[in-house]
Formats: structure tokens, sequence, C-alpha cells
């Protein structure tokens, strides 16, 4: 079973490196760039085929290492 | 005094922290391999040194944080043992939970490393008998994720429970400004654990132990833990 883990910054965190991002786009004339918020995806394969058993393990999974909970919010898609 | 240092895969100031130790306690501290799970009997101090363990992947100090001798290090600390962690420690003791808060990117998107001055804001715990309360001291900074940040209460927390260790300042002991190297809240360079007995800083007072290189600020955090214990 295929998993994607999504760890983005709470908000309200400062993100030096997505507003360096943004600044960039900016600078390439992109239209309408109002914000850039920079996250990381994680594409996780998994044993078996019960989704909800897998929601479980990766949830535990973000709490234990890949998200830290201080400052990241993360979502699992099953 | 006994001492242990971790070793991770990627940890590089090591070296640098055993000399120190071993300058001020008299004896070469024990090196500890990560994925050992206990402590040395009788250990009463473990150090997390500098580096870029596990290449600072994912984030940086996340993969040590969670490494076997970590569960030994939590109990080492709950025990009131001391803990001390500099720099990419720091951050370790941040990810496993040892310390609130958070190493983020520099504000200015770069790595520092340079001479920078700090405020010892109190001299009252086993790590800084030996300075003055207030005094200034120099020591050198290199990282590029040292911009210390916590939500409100937990900044709150830190400053009415005097938990602020050192902050970042200029020669004179101005707090602020061009002064703070990397976005830090509240100018903070290290914080202590409740107990005051698990200190971590980004700077690095383990290479100002020797006049050769450039100043000897930093021996008086070792020669207070070699007092301490």
């Amino acid at each position: 079973m295929k998993a994607r883990v999504i760890v983005t910054l709470k908000s309200g965190v400062l993100d030096p490196q997505g507003k360096a991002i943004e600044g960039a786009l900016v600078s390439l004339g992109v239209p309408g760039v109002a914000s850039v918020r920079q996250g990381k995806v994680f594409d996780v394969e998994l044993a078996g085929e019960d989704k909800a058993a897998a929601r479980e393990r990766l949830t535990a999974a973000c709490e234990k290492l890949l998200a830290n909970t201080v400052i990241e919010n993360f979502s699992i898609e099953i | 005094m006994k001492a242990a240092v971790i070793v991770f895969p990627g940890s590089n100031r090591e070296g640098d922290m055993a000399r120190a130790l071993a300058q001020a306690t008299g004896h070469r501290p024990d090196m500890l391999w990560h994925d050992d799970h206990a402590l040395p009997a009788g250990t009463d101090l473990v150090v997390l040194p500098g580096g870029f363990s596990y290449g600072d992947y994912l984030r940086c100090g996340a993969i040590a944080g969670r490494a076997a001798i970590m569960d030994a290090v939590r109990k080492h600390a709950a025990r009131g043992g001391l803990v001390l962690g500099v720099c990419n420690g720091f951050q370790i003791l941040c990810e496993s939970g040892l310390l609130p808060g958070v190493l983020m990117r520099n504000a200015n998107l770069r790595f520092v490393c340079k001479m920078q001055h700090l405020r010892v804001e109190r001299n009252d715990t086993a790590f800084t008998r030996q300075y003055g309360k207030n005094q200034v001291i120099e020591v050198a900074i290199a990282h590029g994720e040292g911009n210390y940040e916590g939500d409100d209460a937990t900044i709150e927390r830190l400053e009415g429970d005097g938990l602020v260790a050192f902050r970042y300042c200029d020669a004179s002991g101005r707090i602020g400004g061009a002064a703070n190297p990397n976005g830090s809240r509240n100018d903070i360079a290290g914080i202590y654990s409740a107990g005051r007995n698990v200190l971590g800083l980004m700077p690095h007072p383990e290479n100002l132990i020797d006049p050769l290189v450039g100043g000897v600020d930093g021996r008086g955090l070792f020669e207070s833990l070699a007092s301490a214990a």
C-alpha cells in the first residue's frame, strides 16, 4: 500500500526558506505570488492492505520522527 | 567528575570536547557510540558534541535524538545527572525532548562561523560557577540552524524561571540588534532544563580553552563542571 505523508510548518512559524523562495519567484516575474511556505513530502510503502492500521502506524511515525510537532503539522494520504 | 561523550555518525567536535574535558578534569572522558545502550557506571556528565549527526537529514538532530543511547541519557537526566549539548548537541537535546523549543534555520539563511560574545545569565549552576553573573565571554559559533524558537508559553516559562543560560551580545554586553547572529528569540544562545542539570547551547566553548587558538573564555564552563561533581 502506498501512502503519502505531508509535513508543513505551523502557521505563525517563521519560514526563512519559504520567504527566500517567494522572493525568487517574485523576481522571476511569476505573477500573483503572495506567499510561499516550504514543507516536506514522504512517500511510504507499507505492507498489508488495512488502511486504518496504516493510518495509525503513520501517525505514530509522524509523532515519533517525521514531524517535530513543536513547529510542524502533518497530514496522511492513503 | 566522570564524563562520557556520545559520538553519532557525523559528529565532528568530539575530539575538541574530549580535550576540553581532559584539561579541566584531568581525565579523558569515555567515548560512547550512538547504539550503545548504557552509560558507564558512575557517569556524572554526558556530553553531546557538535557536528552534523546523520548529515542533518530530516531535521538537525532529529535522527540522533532517537538513537538507542538517548534512552540512557534521558534516564540520567531524570535522575538529576548533568547533560551538556553543544551546537548539534543542543539540536539533539531539543529533538529528544530533553530541552524545549527548536533550532530553526538562521534568519539570514547563512551559515555563520565567527567569534561571538555571550552574556552569562546566571553563575549559580553546575555549568557556570567559574564565571561572574552577567560576565561577557567571547567564544566561537559555527552553525546554519541556531535560530532558537519556542511558542510564547515556552519562552515565557524559560524567562520567568531563569532558564536562559547565555544570550548573544556585543563586546560591551549589549543585547539585541546586530549582536544577534541568527535571529534567536530573545537573543537566546543557550538554555537549561527546569532542574538546571541539562544545558544546551549553540556556541563552542570547547574551542576556546587554549591561548594558542585565540582565547580561553570557554574554560570556565569545563572548570565549573569539573568542580561540580
